[in-house]
Formats: C-alpha cells, structure tokens, sequence
C-alpha cells in the first residue's frame, strides 16, 4: 500500500501544504468560483446554457493567449472576449444554438487563433496549459479580489433581474406579453455567464469548466427544483469538488483541475443514480396519467 | 360595458404578405370564441396583435376600450407550444406564481402572490400535483397549469393559441369544460384550435379566418358545412345527432 502511494506521488507533508498561502489562494479562488457558479447556476439548466458555457470558453481562449501576446494580464483579455462573445451570442439568439456546423466551425476558429497567439508570443506554453486547464495553484491575491467584485456583482445583477429573467426563460413568449424585456435579459444573462466562465477558466480550464459551471446545478436540480435550494445545493456541490480537488492535488502533487472535475463528476453519477426512479421517462409519466375532476 | 375586443377594418401585413384584413367584429364579454382557419392564416397573429405583441396595419384593435399594449394585466395567455421550455427545472407552484411575480424586479416578495398561485392551481384542479414538476405530468396536467399560469392575475380575457393539440379526447373534454366554466363567470375566452368539435357544447362563436379575410360568426352560422367546407378546402359534414349533439368531420 504505501508503495502504491508513493509511486502515485503521495506527498506525506501534504497538511502543512494545504496551509501554504498559494494555496490558501486557491481555496479562496475557487469558492468564489463555486459560489458564483451555484448563483447563476439555476439560469444555466433552465436556460439549457449549458452550449452558451461551452462556446464562451471556446471564445476566451484566443483573448487570454492574444493578451499575452499584448504584453498584458491573461484575465483581462479572457474577460473582455467573453463578455463580447456574451453579447454577440445574445444578439444571435436561439439561433446561435442552430446553426451547429456555422457555430462549431466559429469555435474552431477561436481555438486555432488562440493557439497562434501563443505561438506568436514567447514563453507562453504555461499560458496555453493554464487556460485550457486551469490553474488555481497559480491565482494571485489580485485576482481573488477580481473574482470577488464579479462574484458580487453577479449576486447584485441576479437579486435585481432575477424574477423576470426566470419567466422569461421557462416561458418567453407570456413573459413579452407581459411586457418583461426578454431580449435584453437574455444578454444580461449571457453577460453574467461571460463573467462566470472568466473565473471558471482561471480554476479548471476552458475544456473543463462544465464540471464547475454546469455540473453542480444540474446535479442540484436533481435533488430540489425550488431555485434558492438549487442555488445552495449547487454551491455546496461546487465547494466539495474544489476543496476536496485541491486537497487531493496537494496529497499527490498533482494539478487540482482533474481532481475537482472528478469530484463534480463522482457526485454527478452518484446522484444520477440514486433519483433514477424520480425522473422516469416521459412515456411512464404519460402511463401513469391520473385524472381529476 | 363595450366589448372585451373590437376590431373595426383591420389586417395585418407580415413583410410584403397581407395575412389577413377586413377584420371587424366584436367579442361579447363573457364569450367563448374559438379562432380557426387553415394552417398559416394568421391564427397566432391575431393573438399577438390583441397582445400588443404586432401591431395591425390598418383599422383599429381595441382591447377593453384601448389600444392593445404589452402588458395588459386584464389578459391571461397561453402560448402554443407552452411546455417546451420548462423542461425539468420548475414546480406547477413556482411557474405559476411567477404568472404574477414574475414582471417585478428585485428581491421583494409578496405573501399573496403564494395564495392567488394556489387557488389559481385549485381553479384549474392541479392542486394535487402543485409540487410536482412541469415534465413529470401528463399533457393534460401541463395544459392546466399553464392556464393557471394564465389565470393568477385573475384575468378578464383568456387568450390560449392550440390549447388542446397532443391531448387525447378525455383531456380534450376536461379542458375544454374548464374553459366552458370560466366563460360562464365572466372571463372573454378566445381559444386558437384545429378542430372545432370538442369546443361545441360550449361555443359561442367563431373568428374564421377565411380567404384572407377575419370574419365572425356566432356559433349556429359558423357551424355549416358549406362554410367548413370552404375553411378547410375539404368536404366537411355538420351532423345533429338525436340527442341534440352538434358536430362536423370530414366527409
């Protein structure tokens, strides 16, 4: 057994390294990112976001690669490209969700910039890594206090939008009846999302952050359907996968990206299986068709 | 009282396309009206004019004696196609009580928007599955709570695009029962529908949109065979069955 372990890497001091402050950093950054991800979270499934994630991720990459090809900070240039990318997706509407080949084809372009930017610029081969994987062990106190004012800002948006946006998204058209701004809460949305990945990325990567952004919600959901228990379940869900990724990228001294992605995933499948006889497919529910009169 | 809805000579032009024009009737308050034409004949966009959704090229629209606006809390709608959206994601009690909430800002809550959304839930007979999600019940179910959706503002018009397409005929009959019910304690109802049939044993009368014309009928001249006929480019037959029963199939 303690072969094993140490052949995996285990690192015996690896208690008094989770109090190291990069680390400390790390477990900071990475609440943040729980936190926020639980808030939005919600919107995420019912809006099915779940391609908007995917595509702004996609869409940062060439803006944190291009950014240090400018000489300036990583975050900035992934900020600004999916807030951007937010809007321009908002603009398209659904419609963006359509045309997959135009879609794809856009995102594919995004990454080939991104990795020609790198190429472009020198001593960047840690940068592709970080943002295609993340890197918390690498979030710096200013950074923290980057996430901190979007996580508050997110918070804010949400207690103020967050009613009408929730009708506009489970019912669109009564929601532009009744004279709610449907378009223009879409971008809001989108906006928030933009900010959302830009931290996420920092954490897990632009190919992992469904694990943080998407996954906790959509297991929450499983379990309650009442938006402010989704919202904490959610946060929860997004605090254990972090804290316990980092702790084990500590115990073996590994980068935490995969361990967080495998929490999220173990407590996805988990879940998954145990409200299994909740959720029967739509046809049973149809069988069990009872009437009242 | 003048009519929930008034049309005087209106029409509506989609882009180079005049979907309909001619448009003048009056609904009388307390109505059941059932809108029918061909697919394509404007069906759906005579309810997002009467919505403030599109505005009509010509004549004027009148919705409780103004101008249709976005935002009318006097109407209740129920989109066509209601349930796609939903998904997984909500309880009946929150969708529905977001039919009142939902066009208020900020974090403020209103304890009485919980009782409306329960007796709106109890007025359609949902009240047995308030907790359960929208995609866990039958289509019937989901067509109810949609109208509850419709109903919590305590509308004086009902407007409901398809509401019985993918519901089987016991479904059909309770929904339509329901809609018979709401007529009779005041509230205009004015329902999009394919098949006027399960409508009949409460129909008042019928918008029929009939060769690029709106035109409106009370329901003993809309039921007619030559009319349907025309309406539908099909043979259609009116059949009275000794027991009084009024309704038409396809010959």
């Amino acid at each position: 057994m303690g072969g094993l372990l140490a052949s995996a890497g285990w690192q015996s001091n690896w208690a008094s390294v989770l109090g190291e402050s990069f680390m400390r950093n790390a477990f900071a950054a990475g609440a943040l990112v729980a936190v926020a991800a639980g808030l939005l979270g919600y919107f995420v499934v019912v809006r099915q976001g779940e391609f908007a994630a995917h595509a702004l991720g996609h869409i940062g990459f060439p803006g944190a690669t291009g950014a240090v090809l400018l000489g300036i900070s990583p975050l900035i240039g992934l900020g600004a490209f999916c807030v951007v990318g937010a809007v321009v997706i908002g603009l398209l509407g659904s419609r963006a969700n359509e045309r997959a080949t135009a879609t794809g084809t856009v995102l594919a372009l995004a990454t080939g910039l991104g990795i020609l930017f790198a190429s472009l610029a020198t001593r960047t081969t840690s940068t592709v890594t970080n943002v295609l994987f993340g890197n918390l062990l690498a979030v710096t106190t200013a950074q923290i206090l980057v996430f901190a004012g979007f996580t508050v800002l997110l918070a804010l948006v949400l207690a103020v939008v967050g009613r009408p946006l929730m009708l506009a998204s489970v019912a669109p058209e009564v929601a532009e009846a009744k004279g709610v701004p449907v378009r223009a809460l879409g971008i809001v949305f989108l906006v928030l999302m933009g900010l959302l990945v830009t931290m996420a990325v920092q954490a897990v990567g632009t190919l992992l952050l469904f694990a943080l952004v998407v996954t906790p919600p959509a297991t929450a959901l499983r379990l309650t359907a009442r938006p402010s228990r989704v919202a904490l379940t959610s946060i929860l869900i997004g605090l254990v996968a972090v804290g316990a990724g980092l702790t084990l990228s500590a115990m073996f001294n590994l980068p935490p990206s995969s361990f967080i992605v495998g929490v999220s995933f173990l407590v996805w499948a988990i879940t998954l299986a145990a409200t299994r006889s909740r959720f029967p497919s739509v046809e049973v529910a149809h069988d069990h068709d009872h009437h009242h009169c | 009282m003048t009519a929930p809805i008034e049309l005087r000579d209106a029409s509506v032009v989609l882009g180079d396309r005049t979907v309909w024009s001619h448009g003048t009737f009056e609904l009388p308050e307390g109505s059941l009206t059932a809108v029918i034409g061909p697919n394509g004949s404007g069906k759906t966009t005579l309810l997002k004019m009467l919505l403030g959704l599109l505005p009509p090229s010509s004549g004027s629209v009148q919705v409780f004696d103004a101008p249709p606006e976005r935002g009318n809390t006097r109407i209740g709608y129920v989109p066509q196609h209601y349930t796609d959206h939903v998904g997984n994601a909500v309880r009946c009690r929150d969708l529905v009580r977001l039919g009142v909430s939902g066009t208020r800002w900020g974090l403020r809550t209103r304890a009485s928007e919980r009782a409306d959304a329960d007796a709106a839930l109890a007025a359609v007979g949902a009240a047995d599955y308030a907790d359960r999600r929208l995609s866990q019940l039958s289509g019937g179910q989901q067509q109810r709570v949609a109208i509850a959706q419709a109903l919590v503002g305590r509308p004086d018009l009902l407007l409901l695009d398809e509401p019985l397409a993918n519901l089987d005929l016991r479904n059909q009959r309770e929904v339509v029962d329901l809609l018979g019910q709401l007529s009779a304690h005041g509230v205009t109802v004015m329902v999009v529908v394919h098949d006027l049939n399960p409508l009949l044993p409460h129909l008042d009368g019928a918008v029929y949109l009939l060769d690029g014309h709106a035109h409106y009928g009370p329901v003993a001249e809309v039921v007619d065979a030559e009319l349907l006929t025309h309406l539908y480019g099909t043979q259609v037959k009116v059949v009275r069955t000794a027991q009084g029963d009024l309704f038409t199939r396809g010959a």
